[in-house]
């Protein structure tokens, strides 16, 4: 089977699950000569792309034009159709991210293909392929069969698979001309955020807060526990429907779907939509003063206390036993 | 211009999810359906459109069964103009491209100028709809949008992606666009806005009126879903309770470095 990847990269820098997706396209491959990368954009050197070398891909197809600077769906999309076609492709990997759920279902519809998103486990190859992905926010996991009489598209789960250098795959690099197609869609700047950490779906560890903070300023005892183990904040529905946090720090079933590998909740009761939102987080703490409070269910550790006396302690722990 | 909102049926977020016994889907008994949350800021933009003069009028189009019925009729209620039913009997498993087939045809058939979605809908979490329709009509799409301008024939829009960055677009129309939830806030229906809604236009249509086959669609499609599974258990945790908060703290973070590993 042939598995061509798209990785993904802003401001020439490849973002680091698109490895987690190349480890995976080459294992599925089965040969680097059946593995190949794409990256779309401008001035994309060798300090870029010299990242993907020994993760198991024979050929790295570069699409390098100044239209291409920006993420704009039309034209990537002609990028990617005719790597697929010059590549062979059979199976398309992706990220689950803004550009890859974007981009992916787009090239599925134009080629009448099979597609999966958010993913977070993939068995068989060679033909046809199961895929898992969460529904109903994780509530349930679904088993899908991408039939193999059509191109198969995915995009992965973040911080889910393995990204593994395998020492293999000569990443040569295959420059591609491509002729872009007329569109009215326009790309014209990116704006950066306040918020310049890593965004909550890609982030290891996350401090998260619920109304019990009671203002927006309160955020700040749990931005400092946050930049003590370099953590991302979140926050529930109930604080973002108060105010206290713009709605892209929300967690939850209309928020963002998180998958740390350390999620601290403090001052969050645990709503149902909350949890399908942070419950495959692989270590839960939990910090409520209502013992009966339902995050405590799924909490690895719970501490039945005021977040405003636990999370400053916190803070100075984890600052001293990193500093040893 | 027309405006069509691409409407589904989900359960209320607040659902406890149950797999029916065949493993192909969830049990609906005494579940309440609601609009896809994300279709409500949909509907509200199309609204604000229209009262600005720049759009005539509203039409919901849903594939669905009776269970859509009521977030409809709701839609109505806010202000839409008319709504378009399809029905899905034999197209219940169909998947995600096949569904996108049937909305992009009745798209064609109404001559809409815009199409606003949800960015995705809350049961499946495909987030595939937008995309697909947007390529099968050949017209650009953005999803997960926060702000639009329409100013004549082209649209300034806003996409929130990763790390709270925006990006900034112009597009021609017509366009797919998907409401992410910061886009607007969706107005109150008021009863008598429901009782009133209930004599709009209410048509409900099969899929062959668009010319298109059921049969054909089930037997196109290239995803077959082949069960659901529960989400692993998670093992009971350990709850820590006493007057001593700093001593509660130091033991969880001293099982964070030693057992958990993750400090």
């Amino acid at each position: 089977m042939k598995v061509l990847v798209f990785i993904e990269q802003r401001d020439r820098k490849i973002k680091s699950s698109a490895l987690e997706a190349l480890t995976l396209g080459a294992k599925l491959a089965g040969s680097p000569k059946d593995c190949a990368a794409l990256v779309v954009g401008h001035q994309l050197d060798d300090s870029v792309v010299g990242k993907l070398k020994g993760y198991g891909s024979d050929t790295t197809y570069v699409v390098d034009q100044p239209e291409l600077k920006l993420y704009n769906t039309v034209l990537y999309a002609a990028a990617l159709e005719q790597a697929i076609k010059t590549f062979g492709a059979d199976l398309v990997i992706g990220l689950a991210s803004p550009m890859g759920r974007d981009l992916l279902p787009r090239l599925a519809a134009r080629l009448d293909g099979a597609i999966v998103s958010d993913v977070t486990a993939l068995e068989g190859g060679g033909g046809k392929i199961q895929a898992t992905k969460p529904m109903y926010a994780g509530k349930v996991l679904a088993k899908v069969t991408l039939l193999e009489n059509a191109k198969q598209f995915v995009t992965i789960r973040p911080n889910v698979f393995k990204a593994e250098s395998l020492g293999t795959g000569s990443s040569t690099v295959t420059k591609l001309d491509i002729k872009l197609p007329a569109t009215s869609l326009k790309s014209v700047e990116v704006r950066k955020g306040a918020n310049e950490k890593v965004d909550l779906t890609e982030a290891s560890r996350i401090v998260s807060g619920g109304r019990s903070l009671a203002s927006a300023e309160n955020f700040k005892i749990l931005n400092e526990l946050a930049d003590v183990i370099g953590a991302t904040v979140g926050a529930s529905r109930a604080a973002v429907d108060s105010g206290y946090a713009p709605h892209d720090m929300q967690v939850g079933q209309t928020g963002k779907t998180v998958n740390p590998n350390l999620y601290i909740a403090c001052g969050i009761s645990g709503s149902i939509q909350h949890m399908a939102g942070m419950r495959t987080s692989k270590v839960i703490v939990a910090i409520n003063t209502d013992p009966e409070a339902p995050i405590f269910k799924i909490a690895t550790y719970g501490i039945v206390a005021d977040l405003f006396k636990a999370v400053p302690l916190f803070t100075t722990k984890l600052k001293k036993l990193l500093e040893k | 211009m027309k405006i069509l909102v691409l409407v589904k049926q989900t359960p209320d977020t607040e659902t406890k999810i149950r797999i029916s016994a065949n493993n192909m889907g969830i049990e609906t008994d005494g579940v309440k359906f609601i609009a896809n949350p994300y279709d409500d800021f949909a509907i509200e933009e199309a609204l604000k459109i229209k009262e600005k003069g720049q759009a005539q009028e509203v039409v919901l189009l849903c594939l669905g069964d009776e269970k859509a019925r009521e977030p409809l009729i709701k839609g109505l209620a806010m202000g839409a103009d008319r709504a378009i039913l399809v029905e899905n009997a034999q197209l219940t498993q169909v998947d995600s491209l096949g569904v996108a087939k049937v909305l992009a045809a009745v798209v064609k058939a109404e001559g809409a100028g815009l199409v606003l979605s949800g960015k995705q809908a809350i049961d499946d979490d495909n987030m595939h709809i937008g995309p697909m329709v947007g390529e099968l009509l050949n017209w650009p799409h953005i999803n997960v949008v926060t702000k639009i301008e329409i100013n004549g024939q082209t649209a300034r829009v806003e996409r929130e992606v990763e790390g709270g960055q925006v990006e900034i677009y112009e597009t021609g129309l017509p366009c797919v666009l998907g409401a992410h939830k910061s886009l607007n806030t969706p107005r109150y229906t008021a009863l008598q806005g429901i009782m009133k809604a209930k004599k709009k236009p209410f048509e409900v249509k099969k899929v062959a009126d668009y010319g298109l086959d059921a049969a054909t669609l089930v037997k196109g499609q290239k995803t077959i879903l082949s069960g659901f599974m529960p989400p692993p258990e998670k093992p009971a945790g350990k709850v820590f309770k006493g007057d001593d908060v700093e001593n509660l703290v130091e033991q969880v973070v001293k099982l964070l470095r030693d057992e958990a590993k993750v400090i």
